[in-house]
């Protein structure tokens, strides 16, 4: 820890009321305020500024000439009836089982992925072997989804790869169109979030893996162990604390079905698949200016996401003394 | 080694092999694949069956969306936003993250909070549009600047890597008579050269990859970003994908020949080529990146 600074033993002597000292710390920390000043002011202007813009959900907000504030205060009010519209239309079902659709089947697979990545990594002696696999399989996490779904979509295309290794083996004789038929689409979303994500998201296991004392591995050879038992009974145990909070952490953004994936990816002729809350609302409002149903849709999402971080921290806590804040 | 391997250890080294073969497959060849389409002539690329290497070899589609000055404007505004959103970005989020790595601050646990809330709560896509309309920011260039310019994840990475400085240094530098400016300039910011390296990476991999800004608040061509442009050449491959390029080829139409998959992957890879340059340098300094999110958490 550092030591107290002038600062604080300056106060700690001073015995005027709190409300002359608290003035007197200020004035002796101006300049740290002023060098937060920049950043309170984007987290006001671009944070905090839209959270009350949400009242538009409330009311029947209609663009106009005047000012966006102007427009919004002197709006009709209408209470939840925008969410109460979004409930009651037969939207809500498909938009909320299209996300969690996608979220769930994507985590079937990008989750257990990392971890058999980590664990075969740390198996293999071959250094070079090693490091080729793992430079190739961090790369994908860093390009956008604006080219990963460029490469998806030429690699699922009528004459693409996939099509041309289903025809090599004969399993089907007729190209599939993947892109342009709905039943296909969450498992693109998914698998190709995994293709983004599996190799990033496999530091996190190496890390713990290498955490591990090898001495218990070296007691184990002694015992007769083989290497796979090695695995069962010393990696995957020690893997486990990282696993639950990966887990939990996972599960809180079940809501979260990324925009851009589903945005880039569907296409009219996938909708009812490929409609998940965040590009839903960003359809009624940006491009049809339902402003105020769009943005009840947007704050349905942000408010129930919220309530399962809180939830999921709070569980993470209990789990592992750890918190998220 | 002392001891052979036995057969069942040799079948497991094996399939362990196999499997991270597989893995480097997966995640190489896509890219392998779609240099192999943005080299090959844009009217043969559509006989289709392009797999490992181009039939009819040619760096026409690189030519081609080089002399368009569409692509080549948006090159232009994609460096310009990637080089002053970085800086910009660096210097605000290591200005906030300084008064944050003092407890003593005033009201210190108030105002952090204050910040951390915005990672888990926020307006959401419309009422953000909004904001940004009535700040007269659409189809402007600062668009790309302000609305991202603090990254509350970024500055509390260096936030910790500021906690990490010894106290004596700053008491050093207080005793000789400066003050919580000048210390900053001076000692904090010149010591934490390492981690405003890793974040500078993240930022300016978040800036070249940027799309939605472009796509939703700028309406002039002269101000959209490459992946913009890559994402009007994909929605129009998906919806008019049929239309014959080779027509517009052969008319040498001034328009970009949108269903040419050859030149969708030369834009492709001209967008992926500067991350596959900087990668090196990230892969060292991610890895840490990673970590000290991990040790935050």
């Amino acid at each position: 820890m550092k030591p107290a600074t002038t600062l604080q033993t300056r106060s700690d002597i001073n015995i005027s009321p709190p409300g002359k000292r608290r003035w007197a710390i200020l004035k002796q920390q101006k300049y740290l305020f002023l060098m937060m000043l920049p950043g309170l002011i984007w987290a006001i202007v671009f944070a905090y500024t839209p959270m009350v813009g949400l009242y538009m959900s409330f009311v029947n907000y209609q663009p106009t000439l005047g000012g966006f504030w102007s427009t919004l205060f002197t709006s009709e009010f209408v209470g939840f009836e925008w969410f109460r519209y979004f409930f009651n239309n037969g939207d809500f079902w498909i938009v909320m089982r299209n996300t969690l659709a996608s979220t769930l089947i994507t985590l079937l697979f990008s989750f257990p992925m990392p971890i058999l990545i980590a664990i075969a990594i740390n198996e293999i002696k071959n250094v070079k072997f090693k490091k080729t696999v793992q430079t190739a399989s961090y790369l994908p996490y860093f390009i956008s989804w604006v080219i990963a779904a460029n490469i998806i979509v030429t690699l699922l295309s009528s004459d693409g790869a996939i099509n041309g290794i289903l025809k090599f083996f004969h399993i089907t004789n007729e190209s599939v169109l993947f892109l342009q038929n709905g039943k296909y689409f969450w498992w693109i979303v998914a698998l190709g979030n995994t293709w983004k994500d599996m190799g990033y998201s496999s530091i996190m296991y190496l890390a713990a893996i290498s955490s591990i004392n090898p001495e218990l591995y070296e007691a184990a050879k002694v015992d007769g162990a083989n290497r796979f038992k090695q695995i069962m009974f010393i990696t995957l145990p020690h893997l486990k604390p990282t696993i639950v909070i990966l887990l939990i952490l996972a599960l809180g953004g079940i809501l979260n079905a990324g925009f851009d994936q589903h945005f880039l990816l569907g296409n009219d002729l996938t909708r009812d698949y490929s409609d998940v809350l965040s590009t839903y609302s960003f359809r009624y409002g940006i491009q049809n200016g339902m402003f105020s149903y769009a943005a009840a849709v947007g704050m349905f999402s942000s408010v129930v996401a919220f309530i399962i971080v809180v939830i999921v921290n709070y569980t993470a806590k209990k789990l592992n003394g750890q918190s998220l804040f | 080694m002392l001891s052979k391997k036995t057969m069942p250890e040799r079948i497991f080294d094996a399939s362990l092999y196999v499997f991270l073969a597989g893995i480097f497959l997966v995640t190489f060849y896509p890219f392998w694949n779609i240099l192999v389409i943005s080299l090959n002539d844009a009217t043969d690329t559509m006989r289709g069956n392009l797999y490992f290497w181009p039939r009819v070899p040619t760096i026409e589609s690189y030519v081609t969306i080089f002399r368009n000055p569409e692509i080549w404007n948006a090159i232009q505004v994609t460096v310009l936003r990637t080089v002053v959103g970085t800086a910009a970005s660096i210097f605000f989020i290591t200005l906030l993250a300084y008064p944050l790595s003092k407890r003593s601050l005033l009201g210190w646990k108030y105002f952090s909070f204050f910040f951390v809330f915005t990672m888990y709560f926020g307006g959401g896509l419309i009422p953000t549009y909004m904001i940004i309309k009535s700040l007269g920011l659409i189809d402007s260039f600062w668009v790309y600047i302000f609305p991202g310019l603090i990254g509350v994840f970024l500055m509390i990475l260096v936030r910790t890597f500021m906690e990490q400085i010894p106290g004596e240094i700053e008491e050093s530098s207080k005793i000789d008579g400066a003050n919580d400016l000048q210390t900053f300039f001076r000692i904090i910011m010149p010591l934490c050269v390492p981690v405003l390296a890793t974040i500078g990476l993240f930022l300016a991999i978040g800036h070249w990859n940027s799309w939605y800004d472009s796509y939703v608040y700028t309406y002039k061509p002269e101000l959209k970003t490459l992946q913009a442009v890559l994402v009007k050449i994909l929605n129009q491959f998906q919806t008019a994908g049929m239309i014959s390029d080779a027509q517009q080829l052969a008319q040498g139409s001034k328009r970009i020949p949108v269903s040419s998959e050859s030149i969708r992957m030369a834009v492709t890879m001209v967008a992926t080529l500067p991350i596959i340059m900087v990668y090196p340098f990230v892969q060292r300094y991610f890895v840490k990146g990673i970590m000290m999110g991990a040790i935050k958490s």
